[in-house]
């Protein structure tokens, strides 16, 4: 004879879990038809006129330099072709007083946000204005007057990290959020588990946001995950998750938003997994065509955020062939202007190797320093000045 | 003036520095309503609230990571782990993140973190709680690692962490925690007598634990943390042998005290150097190879090493492992009598 189950005692004193949909956000349909007419009623017509033009000159600044790179001017790149309205939705919909941790594929969230332009570049080549001083590869910028965190290779250590800041600026009384981006394979490190985990149970006001954008350099994401979405996993953490189109940077922003919005009232953090495709190759280092399929690119290529945001300001006569060629040109002259300055300026100074890695310089680094220097200057060093 | 054994002084220190700035935040496992494992982080709680002395789920990288973040912000985060040998997950925060953050920002993001971690064996904890891990920490650029040795240095040198602008690992000697000697306390010690107001211990600086008495042939032991009380025993016996023992305190590994290492090299011209974790690139290598470095023309006989062999920790026979009192005083009487 069967009979109910008893209810067990529980330690847990939390109520109901905040829901996680899997139910793709949408603003604007692929070929720019609206989808949520209210919402794009909420975004002045100017702003998005200025996110348009700012993707598409980040398309220009990612395709010039990976000719630079291909021409042996620039050590390393990576674009975000095809995944532009994962930084620009993001940069746009949050406040000046919000952190970002971004992983290395977010550059409009340095340029949307007020990074100097030249700044940014000066990163790229790693010259003396630098931010970073030449201590970094290319793409790992640094822009603290902006509360952008300067940026790790191995991504996912800036998950745990989202969630302290989080804390830190609900401990101190500010009202500001802290969001982290990641791609779809980082989810399956160790600093996601746990940073989304101490967020729930702290009630971080962070935002997580997952560029589901297809491939962790070569691997798919059937060899990533077993289960549908990434944003699943919220449940487990009983925090709110939200699927939304990558592609479609106004649902970026209302997801961004709506997430921002519930972090400031007090009920903890936001699993965001964007869909979107790496249109790109990861980087200048891979070749996508060895593991994945032409008509596979094609596919996505039609799905294009640019192309989609175009469609409907073209719809509304916001934006025609003239405006779009005006803006590849100032675009593409500003970036080759800014790289021609950035070639010009020499290496950081010697000095700043020893720099920085305490606030004050120790003794036994004053040592090597001077080492070093009398090394290079004695010509016998593989270094030559830059 | 109070007694106090390292314990005692740490959480002193703790309950000073929250009280002073309410952006110190204690977390870890198990460090609010129970106060540690060791008992470091009793009363933090009902004196400064949950939200500042944080029970943390059981991640180490987690507790590093958000405690970075926190940094970064500018809260002061002092993260306890509990058992330094737990410290692997965040060892890629730690080495990677934390140490690095200032120098890869170029300057933009210092990240002063205060981790606060019990080391070294000795208290029948098996390999998983006996481990001295700290030249896996001075290895990579950008860490303080400082390494106390008795109640006055270990809450003097961890109000200093707490003001440091650097991320600073205190690296706490839980055998000798309650007591210098196998259960000994610290009452009868001259160094277990702490103010109990506000004083720091300079990072970088070394201390003499015991001055030449003139008697005898001039040994230099160069050693920090347990092991300053080994080596006190030793040079206690070796005395009686005519061997006259200087013992210098490191306290602080990283950054170093070098011009009292070499003052004391050249002074006896005979060094032996101790530390309790595996020979392989321990600590004591670097020291040796300092001491090689910088006072060869000083010394009378080779710098000779006492440390843990280069196996697992072990249980059962952990103190035929660990380097004891009659092991230090084998290496003086060597390098006592060389040549």
């Amino acid at each position: 004879m069967s009979s109910a189950a008893h209810t067990l005692p529980t330690v847990s004193t939390l109520q109901s879990a905040p829901t996680v949909s899997t139910e793709l956000l949408q603003v604007m349909a692929p070929d720019g038809s609206v989808v949520d007419a209210a919402f794009i009623a909420t975004i002045p017509e100017a702003d998005l006129i200025r996110l348009y033009e700012a993707m598409l000159a980040q398309r220009v600044y990612d395709d010039r330099m990976i000719k630079m790179q291909r021409q042996g001017r620039l050590g390393f790149y990576l674009a975000c072709t095809g995944e532009e309205a994962c930084s620009y939705g993001p940069a746009y919909a949050l406040e000046a007083r919000d952190w970002f941790y971004p992983a290395y594929r977010e550059p409009g969230i340095a340029l949307w946000r007020g990074m100097p332009f030249q700044a940014w570049v000066d990163n790229m080549v790693g010259n003396c204005d630098d931010p970073a001083k030449g201590r970094q590869m290319p793409v790992h910028w640094t822009a603290r007057a902006q509360n952008i965190v300067s940026i790790s290779s191995p991504v996912g250590t800036q998950i745990p990290q989202c969630t302290g800041s989080a804390y830190a600026a609900k401990l101190m009384g500010h009202d500001a959020v802290s969001i982290c981006f990641f791609g779809e394979g980082t989810s399956s490190e160790g600093d996601f588990h746990v940073g989304l985990n101490f967020a729930g149970v702290w009630k971080s006001p962070a935002i997580f946001f997952c560029r589901n954008n297809g491939y962790a350099i070569s691997t798919p994401f059937e060899k990533t995950t077993a289960a549908a979405h990434i944003v699943l996993r919220a449940h487990g953490y009983g925090i709110r998750g939200v699927l939304v189109d990558g592609n479609d940077v106004l649902a970026v922003i209302k997801a961004v938003r709506d997430a921002a919005d519930w972090a400031r009232a007090g009920n903890g953090p936001t699993l965001i997994e964007a869909k979107t495709y790496r249109i790109a190759a990861h980087s200048t280092s891979d070749d996508p065509s060895s593991y994945r399929s032409r008509e596979e690119e094609a596919l996505w290529a039609e799905l294009c955020p640019l192309k989609r945001l175009r469609a409907y300001l073209e719809t509304k006569g916001l934006w025609d062939e003239t405006k779009e060629q005006a803006c590849v040109d100032t675009s593409s002259a500003r970036i080759i202007a800014a790289l021609t300055i950035a070639e010009s300026k020499p290496h950081p100074a010697l000095d700043t190797v020893f720099d920085d890695v305490f606030a004050e310089r120790p003794a036994h680094l004053d040592a090597q320093l001077n080492a070093m220097t009398a090394h290079v200057a004695s010509g016998e060093s593989d270094y030559r000045a830059g | 003036m109070a007694t106090m054994n390292i314990i005692q002084a740490v959480n002193n220190a703790l309950h000073l520095a929250m009280a002073a700035d309410d952006n110190v935040v204690v977390l870890g496992e198990d460090v609010g309503k129970f106060g540690g494992v060791f008992r470091a982080t009793v009363g933090l709680q009902a004196a400064f609230g949950e939200d500042r002395v944080i029970d943390t789920p059981l991640a180490e990288s987690g507790i590093i990571g958000a405690a970075i973040g926190m940094a970064l912000y500018g809260v002061t985060a002092v993260a306890e782990i509990q058992f330094s040998d737990f410290i692997f997950p965040a060892y890629d925060q730690i080495v990677n993140e934390l140490a690095k953050f200032r120098y890869r920002s170029g300057g933009e993001y210092p990240c002063p973190v205060v981790i606060r971690t019990p080391v070294g064996g000795g208290i029948r904890g098996g390999h998983y709680h006996s481990q001295s891990p700290e030249s896996l920490f001075v290895h990579h650029a950008g860490l303080v690692v400082v390494a106390p040795s008795n109640p006055y240095d270990a809450k003097g040198l961890l109000l200093s962490a707490l003001e440091s602008p650097d991320p600073v690992m205190v690296l706490e000697p839980k055998r000798v925690y309650r007591g210098p000697d196998h259960g000994k306390n610290w009452g009868s010690h001259p160094k277990g007598q702490v103010p109990e107001g506000h004083y720091t211990v300079p990072i970088g600086k070394a201390a003499i634990a015991r001055e030449l008495t003139g008697d005898g042939t001039a040994v230099t032991i160069l050693t920090y943390g347990a092991m300053v009380h080994t080596c006190e025993k030793a040079a206690a016996l070796a005395q009686q042998e005519g061997i006259d023992v200087e013992l210098v305190d490191l306290r602080s590994l990283m950054p170093y005290d070098l011009e009292a290492i070499v003052a004391s090299a050249k002074k006896t011209g005979r060094v032996v150097v101790a530390n309790e974790a595996p020979r392989m690139c321990g600590y004591a290598a670097e020291i040796t190879s300092l001491v090689m470095e910088h006072c060869f023309d000083w010394l009378e006989a080779p710098v000779t090493r006492v440390t843990g062999y280069d196996t697992p920790f072990p249980y059962t026979l952990e103190f035929a492992y660990l380097p004891d009192a009659g092991r230090v005083l084998t290496a003086l009487r060597t390098v006592a009598t060389y040549g």
